[in-house]
C-alpha cells in the first residue's frame, strides 16, 4: 500500500485570512478516507489546494498515480493534475448544464484522447474511430452509474440526486487513480444516500481507486470511511478510524459544543 | 519648459476630465448595483446634447437671453434624459434580471444602436452646430486664452454636481439604501430596501449627470451629431475602469486622470493617436489591473 | 379597465418623452422650427398598443419557460426534417442549384447582394465559434475582417501578391492577430472581455486610419486587383460573377468546417469552456489552449472574408470596419441563435437580404436590427433557431430505451 496522495504541512492564506494551517493528510491506494468538519472549516479549500485550483501558500502536495512517478503537484495547472489521475466532483454542482448527459461524460474523455483541430477538419480514419470509442466508453460509464436512459437529456433537467451521480460519472471518465468527492450526498434523500454509499464502495472495489470524500452525513461517513480526518478552523484536530474519531473529545466539542450542524 | 503651454494642457485636461467623470459616474453606479455595463449610457449623453440643442434653439428663436437658455436647456436635457434612462431600464434590462451576463449586455448594445438610429431618423445624421450659450465672464479675461468661461463653467458645474451626489449617497436614507444594495442586493431586499426603486433611481441619477455633461460639452465644442455618444461613452467607461468600476469617487478620479493624461499625451506626443491612447489605457487596465488604480482583486469562490 | 388605464398612462409618458426629438425639428441655419405633430399621435397610438401587448408577451415568456423545464423537450419540426436524410439531401441540392444559377439568371445587382450575404455568413459562422460555441463575448470581429482585407490590399500593393496566395495568408494573419489578442485577455471573462475586444477593434481601425504612410489613412487603398482566372481578362460583370462563385465555395467550406469543429473533441472542449471554466479545467482541458483555439479559429474566417471583400470592391478604407460592423455581425449571431450554424445563416439572410429586397424599409434597417436585438434578448434569448444538442445513438442490447428515457 503506497500513498496515492501525500500532503505535508499545506497552508493557504487569503490576504490576512489563514484558511488552512499546516494540514498533513495521506490517502493510500484502495482506501476510502473521509474529511469532515463543521461548515467553514476549510475542507473545500483543501480540495481546491490539492486539485491546484488554488496554489497553496506553503507546504507540499505529492501525488503518485497508479502507473506513474511520485510527482509534486502543488502549483501545477489544474488540468494537468486531472491528466495525472486525480478527479473531483463539486460541492455546488458544476455540470455543463446546457449539454446532454452523455456529452458531459464525453468531455471528461478529453484528457485521454488526442484528436486535434486538423483531425476535426479533415477527419482521417482514426478520428471517427476515436469518437466512436468516446461515445461507447461514456455510455458504459453512464450505465455503470445508472443514468444511461437519460443520455440525450439536458444535464440541467436531471433531478438533483442524479446530477450528483452524473458528476461522479464524469469524474470517473478521466480515469483517475484518486477520486475526490465534495459532499456527494448533500441534498439527497435517505434512499439516494444509501444507493450512493453502495456506488462508492462499488467504484473502489471494481475500479481499484482511492477515494477521499468530504461529507456531512455522519452515518455515511462512519460506515464508508476506513480513516477519518477532522478539521476545524483550517487545522486538523483529529484523525483515525471511525471509532477513534467518534470518541475523540475535541471532535465532540467541535461538533456539539460550538456548531451542532451534523 | 513652457509653463504657459503646460498650464493650458492641464486646464484643458481638467475640463475634459470633469466631463468624463460626469459620464463615468453613470457607468459605475449601474455597474455597482446590477453588474451591467450599460452600453447605451453614452447615447444618453448624446440625447442630452440633442435635447439641449433643440430646446435652446426654440428658446433662441423665442428671444430668450443666452444665460437663461443655457439653464433651461440643461434642465430640459436632465429631465428628459432621466426619463430615457428610467424607461430604458424598464424595457431592456429589467426583464433580463437573473438571465446571466451576456444577454443584458447584448440588449444594451441593441439599445445603444437603437438610440443612435432614433436620432438619425427623427432628427438628422449630420453634424448640427450648437449655439454658444455660455456668457463671457469678465473676471476670466486675463486667462481667457487658456481657460475660457466655458471651461470654467464645465469644471464648476461638474464639481458642484459631483459634490451634491456625494452628499446624497453618503448622508441620505436613499443613498444609504443604494450603497447597501450595491454591497449585497439580496440582503438589502431582506432588510426592506426596494431594489427595483433603487435601480430606477440609479438610472435616473446617472442619466441626469450624463445629460448635463452632454449639454456642457456640446456648447463648449459647438457641434453635435448622433455618433458623439459612442466615443464619449467608451472614454467615460475607461475612466470608470481606471478608478475601479463600482466606485463613485473612483469614477471621478478616473475621469480626471484620463482627461489629464489624454491632454498631456496629445500635447507632448502626438494628436494623431488621441483616441488610440484612451483605448490602449482601457485595454491595458482591464487586462492588468481590472480592479482599477486603487482597487483590490476579487477571489472567485469555487 | 385597469390595463387600459395603465396603457394610456404609458402612452402619455412616451408622448412626453419623445416630444422634443420626434416633434420639434429645428433648422439651425435659418432659425425656423418645424412642428411634426403627427409623429406625436403615431407615438401615442404605437406605445398604447405595444404597452397592451408587452405584459402579455412577458407572461407568455414565463409560461413557456415553465413548460420547458418540466415537460420533455418536444421534437422540433426541423429535427424531424433533418432526421429524414432524403428530404435533407433534396433541400441541400435544390438550394445549391439555386445559388449556382442565380448569377447566370439575375443581374449584377443581385449577385452583389448575394456576395455580401455570403460574406456575412462566413463572418457570422466565424464569430459563432467564439461567441456561440465558446461563450466568449467578442466585440471586435470587424478588426479581423479589416486585417484580412488590408493584408490582401497591402500585400498586392507592395509585393504584387496575387489573390490566391493572399487568401490563405489573409486567414493566417487574422488567425495570428486573434492569437495575439487572446494571450493578454486569457484571464478576462464576460463583459470585461467584451470591452477589451471592442477596444482592440477600435485600436486596429484607428491605427489603419492614422498610419497614412502604410495604409493610405482615411482614404484607404484603391485599385486592388480582382482575382484572375487563369490569365483571362474578365470584365467587371464577369469578375463579379467569378468572385460570387469564390465566395460561395468559401461559404460552403466554412459551413462544413465549422460544423465539423463544433462536433469534435475540440468543439466539445469549447462548449465546456462556455458552460463552466473551472469544471472544464477539472476535466483535464487546458483552458488556455482552448481559448487560444477559439479566438484563432474564429478570426481566421474573418480574415478570409476580408480578402474576398477587398478583391470584390477593389477599394477599402477604415470606414468599412467600424464597431458598427462588429455589432452587425454580432447581431447576426444573436438573432440567428448563438451556437447554431443554421441559425447564423438565417440570421445573415434576415439582416442582409431582407432589407435589400424591401427597399422601403432600408432606412429603418438599423433601427429594426437594434429593436430586434433587444426584443430577442428579452423574449427569445436562444435566437431564431436555438442551438440543439446532438442526439447520440448507442447499440445496447440490454437497454430497451437507450435514448429519450422518462425524466
Amino acid at each position: 500500500m503506497h500513498a496515492v496522495l501525500d500532503v505535508t504541512a499545506v497552508s493557504m492564506n487569503f490576504g490576512g485570512l489563514r484558511a488552512l494551517s499546516e494540514v498533513d493528510l495521506q490517502v493510500h491506494s484502495g482506501e476510502i478516507v473521509a474529511l469532515i468538519g463543521p461548515n467553514g472549516a476549510g475542507k473545500t479549500t483543501f480540495f481546491n489546494c490539492i486539485t491546484s485550483i488554488y496554489t497553496p501558500t506553503e507546504g507540499q502536495v505529492w501525488f503518485t498515480p497508479q502507473k506513474g512517478e511520485r510527482t509534486r503537484i502543488n502549483g501545477m495547472k489544474p488540468n494537468l493534475v486531472t491528466t495525472l489521475g486525480m478527479a473531483r466532483t463539486f460541492q455546488n454542482i458544476r455540470l455543463f448544464k446546457n449539454m446532454s448527459v452523455l456529452e458531459n461524460v464525453m468531455i471528461a474523455r478529453h484528457c485521454r484522447t488526442k484528436a486535434g483541430i486538423i483531425g476535426a477538419l479533415f477527419r482521417p480514419a482514426a478520428v471517427p474511430r476515436e469518437e466512436q470509442e468516446i461515445v461507447e466508453q461514456s455510455y458504459a460509464l453512464l450505465k455503470y452509474i445508472g443514468l444511461h436512459t437519460y443520455m440525450n437529456e439536458q444535464a440541467s433537467s436531471l433531478p438533483y440526486g442524479a446530477q450528483r451521480r452524473l458528476e461522479i460519472a464524469r469524474a470517473l471518465a478521466t480515469e483517475p487513480s484518486l477520486l475526490l468527492l465534495d459532499e456527494p450526498a448533500a441534498g439527497m434523500n435517505p434512499q439516494e444516500t444509501e444507493a450512493l454509499k453502495h456506488l462508492v464502495l462499488k467504484i473502489r472495489d471494481e475500479m481499484d481507486m482511492a477515494i477521499l470524500l468530504i461529507e456531512h452525513d455522519m452515518s455515511m461517513v462512519m460506515s464508508l470511511a476506513e480513516r477519518i480526518y477532522v478539521m476545524e478552523y483550517g487545522c486538523l484536530i483529529a484523525q483515525g478510524t471511525p471509532a477513534e474519531v467518534s470518541s475523540d473529545t475535541r471532535v465532540i466539542k467541535a461538533y456539539l459544543g460550538e456548531d451542532a450542524h451534523a | 519648459m513652457d509653463w504657459q503651454y503646460l498650464a493650458e494642457l492641464f486646464l484643458g485636461g481638467l475640463t475634459r476630465g470633469s466631463i468624463y467623470a460626469l459620464i463615468a459616474i453613470g457607468y459605475t453606479m449601474v455597474y455597482g448595483i446590477i453588474e451591467l455595463i450599460n452600453f447605451a449610457h453614452g447615447e444618453i449623453y448624446m440625447l442630452g446634447a440633442f435635447t439641449g440643442l433643440i430646446v435652446a434653439s426654440v428658446l433662441g428663436i423665442l428671444g430668450f437671453p443666452p444665460a437663461q437658455i443655457l439653464i433651461l436647456a440643461a434642465l430640459a436635457a436632465i429631465i428628459y434624459c432621466a426619463g430615457y434612462g428610467y424607461t430604458m431600464e424598464k424595457i431592456a434590462y429589467k426583464p433580463l434580471r437573473g438571465a446571466g451576463r451576456l444577454s443584458p449586455l447584448i440588449s444594451a448594445i441593441g439599445m445603444s444602436l437603437f438610440l443612435q438610429n432614433y436620432i438619425i431618423l427623427a432628427q438628422t445624421s449630420d453634424f448640427l452646430p450648437f449655439p454658444s450659450l455660455i456668457p463671457e465672464f469678465a473676471f476670466l479675461d486675463p486667462v481667457a486664452h487658456i481657460f475660457g468661461s466655458s471651461n470654467f463653467v464645465i469644471v464648476l458645474t461638474s464639481s458642484v454636481s459631483m459634490a451634491a451626489l456625494t452628499v446624497f449617497i453618503k448622508y441620505t436614507k436613499m443613498g444609504k439604501a443604494m450603497r447597501a444594495t450595491a454591497q449585497n442586493r439580496k440582503m438589502a431586499m431582506l432588510l426592506g430596501v426596494n431594489a427595483d426603486k433603487i435601480i430606477s433611481i440609479t438610472f435616473l441619477l446617472g442619466s441626469s449627470l450624463a445629460a448635463l455633461g452632454g449639454v456642457l460639452i456640446a456648447s463648449h465644442v459647438g457641434m453635435v451629431n448622433f455618433a458623439v455618444g459612442f466615443l464619449a461613452g467608451i472614454k467615460a467607461f475607461t475612466a470608470a475602469v481606471l478608478g475601479g468600476i463600482g466606485s463613485i469617487p473612483g469614477a471621478m478620479l478616473g475621469g480626471l486622470f484620463l482627461g489629464l493624461s489624454e491632454s498631456f499625451a496629445t500635447g507632448y506626443i502626438s494628436s494623431d493617436y488621441e483616441d488610440v491612447f484612451a483605448f490602449t489605457l482601457l485595454v491595458v487596465f482591464l487586462i492588468f489591473r481590472p480592479s482599477g488604480i486603487m482597487g483590490k482583486a476579487k477571489v472567485e469562490k469555487v | 379597465m385597469h390595463a387600459l388605464k395603465k396603457s394610456l398612462l404609458i402612452s402619455l409618458w412616451f408622448m412626453f418623452l419623445t416630444f422634443p426629438i420626434m416633434v420639434i425639428r429645428v433648422n439651425t441655419i435659418e432659425h425656423t422650427v418645424i412642428w411634426r405633430w403627427n409623429n406625436l399621435i403615431l407615438i401615442g397610438i404605437g406605445s398604447f398598443v405595444l404597452s397592451l401587448i408587452w405584459p402579455w408577451a412577458l407572461r407568455r415568456r414565463e409560461a413557456s419557460r415553465a413548460k420547458d423545464s418540466t415537460a420533455q423537450a418536444q421534437v422540433h419540426i426541423l429535427d424531424r426534417l433533418a432526421a429524414n436524410k432524403n428530404i435533407l439531401r433534396t433541400v441541400i441540392v435544390a438550394l445549391l442549384a439555386l445559388f449556382l444559377a442565380i448569377p447566370l439568371l439575375g443581374t449584377t445587382y443581385q449577385t452583389n447582394i448575394l456576395i455580401s450575404f455570403l460574406l456575412y455568413v462566413i463572418l457570422g459562422l466565424g464569430l459563432n465559434i467564439i461567441v456561440g460555441v465558446a461563450g466568449l463575448l467578442f466585440l471586435g470581429h470587424a478588426a479581423f475582417y479589416a486585417i484580412g482585407a488590408y493584408s490582401y490590399a497591402l500585400l498586392s500593393q507592395y509585393f504584387g501578391l496575387g489573390f490566391w496566395l493572399a487568401l490563405p495568408l489573409g486567414g493566417l494573419i487574422a488567425a495570428l492577430a486573434g492569437l495575439a489578442l487572446a494571450f493578454p485577455v486569457l484571464r478576462l471573462r464576460g463583459d470585461y472581455l467584451a470591452i477589451v475586444t471592442l477596444g482592440f477593434g477600435e485600436i486596429v481601425r484607428l491605427v489603419l486610419e492614422n498610419w497614412s504612410s502604410l495604409t493610405g489613412g482615411p482614404s484607404g487603398v484603391s485599385n486592388i486587383p480582382r482575382p484572375g482566372l487563369m490569365g483571362m481578362q474578365l470584365d467587371v460583370a464577369q469578375a463579379n460573377i467569378y468572385v460570387y462563385y469564390i465566395v460561395l465555395v468559401m461559404a460552403m467550406i466554412t459551413i462544413v468546417a465549422v460544423a465539423r469543429v463544433k462536433d469534435s473533441r475540440i468543439g466539445r472542449a469549447l462548449q465546456a469552456l462556455r458552460e463552466d471554466e473551472i469544471a472544464c479545467q477539472a476535466m483535464g482541458i487546458d483552458r488556455v489552449g482552448v481559448k487560444l483555439m477559439a479566438f484563432s479559429l474564429g478570426t481566421a474566417w474573418a480574415g478570409f472574408a476580408g480578402v474576398i471583400f477587398a478583391a470584390k470592391t477593389t477599394f477599402i478604407n477604415p470606414a468599412s470596419f467600424t464597431f458598427f460592423e462588429s455589432a452587425i455581425i454580432l447581431s447576426i449571431v444573436v438573432l440567428g441563435g448563438m451556437g447554431s450554424n443554421l441559425g447564423v445563416i438565417l440570421g445573415a439572410a434576415f439582416l442582409v437580404l431582407l432589407p435589400e429586397y424591401m427597399r422601403a424599409f432600408s432606412e429603418y434597417r438599423m433601427i429594426l436590427f437594434a429593436t430586434a436585438m433587444v426584443l430577442m434578448m428579452v423574449f427569445r434569448p436562444q435566437g431564431l433557431i436555438p442551438a440543439r444538442g446532438r442526439i447520440y445513438h448507442v447499440d445496447d442490447p440490454d437497454a430497451h430505451s437507450s435514448n429519450g428515457g422518462q425524466a
